[in-house]
């Protein structure tokens, strides 16, 4: 049985070399978050034309909705006061929930690929750095390393650390194995099937045991869980962690 | 005698078994994951009108608790399709 398991293919390699980036190239990572990024933009675009004070269309009332949302979830878990925070948080769930929903047209989704949530990870660090600096200023931010004692030092850089660490391989990890665990199944679908029609005699079987039936239906029902499940799943958590982990930083030790 | 297929045997025996023994990590998030349905289930027994906030704040809990599983997996997957091509070309 033939399991294809592969990185993201590189269509373009420009021909300059960066210091210490090495190589950029154009892969599939990057045309499919374009895909999604038009894909995100036009639905913006569609949603938010000729808005209207009353007598509401239903894709305003659509659109209201998201916002609304999207509005209930920052103030709900931050506070009045982190509002700002809104187009950021809805902009990390949209991108994540439309590129982990793409591979059920066929692309592979960008997420599945380390970079792009460590990208996002980042981004988020800086941000709950910035939150604490602005909290207890940058003498209470060193100061915060070296509680309890200052032994603890290095421990606590490792866990300062491992923060985006875990936020990008647990996004990562989540959408990777599904992909895996999909390969799998079709293969061993395949198998089963070619077994299981090759024990009809005669060229019946032999033109039979070519075509993979199982494989028709019975991965639907595992993409419920690893496509939408953990699409949304993993959108949301990655969301909420962002979220509570600002939150926490604004919060003063008192 | 030739030691390099000796060697490359073993570096992809030692990648099997590692990628093997990394996936026991799936045992500790299956086991924390458990308890955590069985409290909500519990909790929405005694206040189902808490059962929206208690789904969502379990299924927040049930993915970080995952991490670690995650992590085994991640480096299971590494052994499997990453470092055998490494040790390959490092061996010649």
């Amino acid at each position: 049985m033939e399991l294809d398991v592969s990185g993201a293919r590189i269509f373009y390699t420009f021909p300059f070399d960066i210091p210490i980036l090495g190589k950029i190239t154009i892969n599939e990572t990057l045309v499919v978050s374009w895909i999604v990024m038009a894909i995100i933009t036009i639905a913006c675009i569609i949603l938010t034309r000729n808005l209207k004070v009353e007598n509401i269309s239903k894709r305003q009332a659509l659109a209201e909705m998201i916002v609304e949302m999207a509005n209930n979830f920052v103030v709900g878990n931050m506070g009045e006061k982190f509002r700002y925070f809104i187009p950021f948080v809805s902009a990390l769930f949209a991108t994540s929930l439309i590129s982990n929903l793409i591979s059920l047209i066929g692309l592979r989704s960008p997420t599945s690929d380390l970079s792009v949530e460590a990208a996002w990870a980042v981004v988020v660090f800086i941000l709950i750095t910035r939150q604490k600096i602005k909290t207890n200023g940058f003498g209470g931010y060193l100061k915060d390393f070296t509680t309890p004692i200052f032994v603890m030092t290095p421990f606590n850089i490792l866990s300062e650390l491992a923060t985006p660490v875990s936020m990008a391989c647990r996004h990562f990890g989540n959408i990777l194995s599904g992909i895996v665990i999909n390969g799998l199944i079709y293969g061993a679908l395949a198998v089963a099937s070619s077994a299981l029609f090759g024990l009809i005699p005669g060229a019946v079987g032999d033109f039979l045991s070519k075509i993979p039936f199982l494989s028709v239906g019975v991965p639907a029902v595992l993409s419920v869980y690893f496509d939408w499940f953990t699409g949304f799943m993993q959108a949301f958590i990655f969301c909420m962690l962002t979220v509570m982990y600002i939150a926490n930083a604004a919060e003063t030790e008192e | 005698m030739d030691f390099t297929v000796l060697a490359k045997g073993i570096a992809l025996a030692g990648c099997a078994i590692g990628s093997g023994c990394a996936l026991i990590a799936g045992i500790g998030p299956g086991i924390g994951e458990g308890t955590a349905v069985s409290k909500a289930l519990e909790a929405i027994g005694r206040q189902p009108e808490c059962r929206g906030t208690v789904t969502s704040t379990m299924l927040l809990g049930c993915a970080v608790a995952e991490t670690t599983g995650i992590y085994g997996f991640v480096t299971g997957l590494l052994l499997i399709f990453v470092a055998p091509n490494m040790f390959m070309n490092f061996l010649g």
